[in-house]
């Protein structure tokens, strides 16, 4: 579904977020994305969903070039990418129902859909009886579920959560990733760039580390931190 | 697009014009006070143009023969004057009719006429209007060369003086109105740039969840339009009140001065103000949509 090949990013102000990184993420699979801060994880999601370009090097999805895309071809992409933020960034005037409701607006969305759809994703994450309510109202847990809903809302093949569950503490993070495996389950392929140790060791799934913007592992079932010896 | 969209785009442009009420007032006021002077100054134009026109229509070239010229040759110069293709009308004035157009002027006086020995010391002439006024120094001086024509009088001077007028004042509405388009322009562009300002993170969803790059300028574009159509909603109240106060004054202090109050008229400077308010509107949201909306 991913295709990376040779991809360096830098930045303008002269760091190297990416250097020549080659990585292929299969349809489907739940992929972590470890390292220290400023290994270049952010980057590398950024330029799934075109935030940024890549300086050299090639970037698919769905075997289509996402650097070489026209300008106004990128939102079509990005209708397939949900995106999970640390922070959040609900709209704080909206209520519930009408953070996650405005995502579908955007796409031109009928009303008779979005009726009918934003009470189905709110169930799915368990904030069927917070519809009305606004995002101040909610815990931290609650409103990343929110942000959650509204990536998911509009049926992306893909989810991309940068440090979903950084603000959130160790049960409401676990809720997360129940969600997260959930909608793994359902089909649709996760990458998560993530610090959180225990949950990428509990669950096993394939594991890209960063550092310095290199590959530095990829296994397909890892831990967060390379095993160190033979016997552990 | 479709319609919904449309009712959101119009939803979200007036609900931002209400957030910023007091930044929209002054952006609705520095356009309509640009607007007033665009709409006065085009007033005072058209005016003065067709004050131009009325009295230009009004002057002629009085074309005087000498007075023993016999009539066989005042009809050759009437004839060349009627065929001359830059003049639209000619009238004769033979020199009988002078004579008893004075006498009635006179009335018992008119004994001093026998005094002369019953001869008519008045001479024959043509008064001749030109298609354009423009063309009437030329003209008399062409007229001037004609065989026994004795004089050639028109209102020197007068025609060319209100057609420069009309013209400076023109080129000053112009130059003042481009700086006032423009400081009207600019203070939109500043209010837009404050609501793309205050809804970044609005803006920044958006995108990340796929709306298209119309889709999120549209909203800021309208609010753009809106304020600089209501800009002259209020510069098209203000000045149609000054216009008819002016032109109740003028018309009772100095009547001989044209000044038009046909309803064609009033419509023709509404669309060029509106339509000028919405371009102001649409500039400045453009403005600052290319410099902080990066989508």
């Amino acid at each position: 579904m991913i295709q990376m090949h040779k991809v360096t990013k830098a930045y303008p102000n002269g760091v190297t977020a990416l250097d020549d990184v080659t990585v292929r993420i299969q349809k489907g699979s739940f992929i972590f994305l470890v390292g220290p801060s400023g290994a270049g994880k952010s980057t590398l999601t950024k330029l799934i969903f075109r935030e940024e370009v890549p300086t050299r090097g090639q970037v698919l999805f769905n075997g289509k070039s996402v650097n070489r895309m026209r300008a106004r071809e990128v939102p079509f992409l990005r209708r397939q990418i949900g995106v999970v933020f640390q922070d959040f960034r609900l709209l704080p005037h909206k209520t519930v129902f009408d953070n996650i409701a405005f995502a579908m607006k955007v796409v031109e969305a009928s009303v008779k859909k979005i009726r009918y759809r934003v009470p189905e994703v709110l169930e799915m994450v368990g904030l069927a009886t917070k519809v009305n309510v606004y995002p101040h109202q909610l815990s931290g847990g609650e409103q990343q579920r929110v942000c959650i809903a509204r990536a998911i809302v509009n049926e992306p093949l893909l989810i991309i959560a940068d440090e979903p569950t950084g603000n959130l503490d160790p049960d409401m993070a676990r809720e997360i990733m129940t969600l997260m495996l959930e909608i793994n389950r359902r089909g649709t392929t996760v990458v998560m760039a993530t610090h959180a140790r225990e949950i990428v060791d509990v669950m096993r799934r394939r594991v890209i580390a960063l550092e310095g913007g290199r590959i530095v592992r990829d296994e397909e079932h890892g831990s967060y931190e390379q095993k160190r010896g033979p016997a552990r | 697009m479709k319609f919904r969209t449309l009712g959101y785009f119009f939803g979200e442009a007036f609900r931002s014009l209400g957030k910023n009420s007091w930044l929209s007032i002054a952006s609705i006021a520095t356009v309509a006070i640009s607007l007033l002077i665009l709409g006065s100054s085009v007033m005072m134009v058209l005016n003065s143009q067709y004050w131009v026109q009325t009295l230009a229509s009004d002057l002629e070239i009085a074309v005087i023969m000498d007075v023993d010229t016999p009539a066989g040759q005042v009809k050759m110069v009437g004839d060349k004057l009627r065929n001359h293709n830059l003049v639209s009308e000619v009238t004769f004035v033979p020199k009988a009719e002078a004579l008893t157009e004075m006498r009635q002027k006179m009335g018992d006086r008119g004994d001093y006429f026998r005094a002369l020995g019953d001869q008519n010391p008045f001479p024959d002439l043509f008064r001749v209007k030109a298609k354009d006024p423009r063309d009437m120094a030329v003209l008399a001086g062409e007229f001037q060369g004609y065989q026994r024509v004795e004089r050639v009088l028109y209102g020197q001077g007068v025609a060319e003086n209100l057609l420069n007028l009309s013209y400076w004042v023109r080129i000053g509405g112009l130059v003042v109105m481009g700086l006032m388009g423009g400081a009207a322009v600019f203070l939109i562009a500043t209010t837009i740039r404050l609501t793309v300002y205050a809804r970044r993170q609005e803006v920044g969803i958006m995108k990340s969840v796929g709306a298209t790059n119309w889709f999120i300028r549209w909203p800021f574009l309208l609010e753009g339009m809106f304020l600089g159509f209501f800009g002259s909603l209020v510069a098209v109240s203000l000045l149609f009140a000054a216009y008819a106060v002016a032109c109740h004054y003028i018309q009772t202090a100095l009547p001989f001065v044209a000044v038009r109050t046909d309803p064609a008229f009033l419509w023709q400077i509404f669309e060029v103000l509106a339509a000028a308010g919405v371009a102001i509107g649409a500039a400045g949201s453009m403005i600052s949509l290319r410099k902080y909306l990066h989508v």
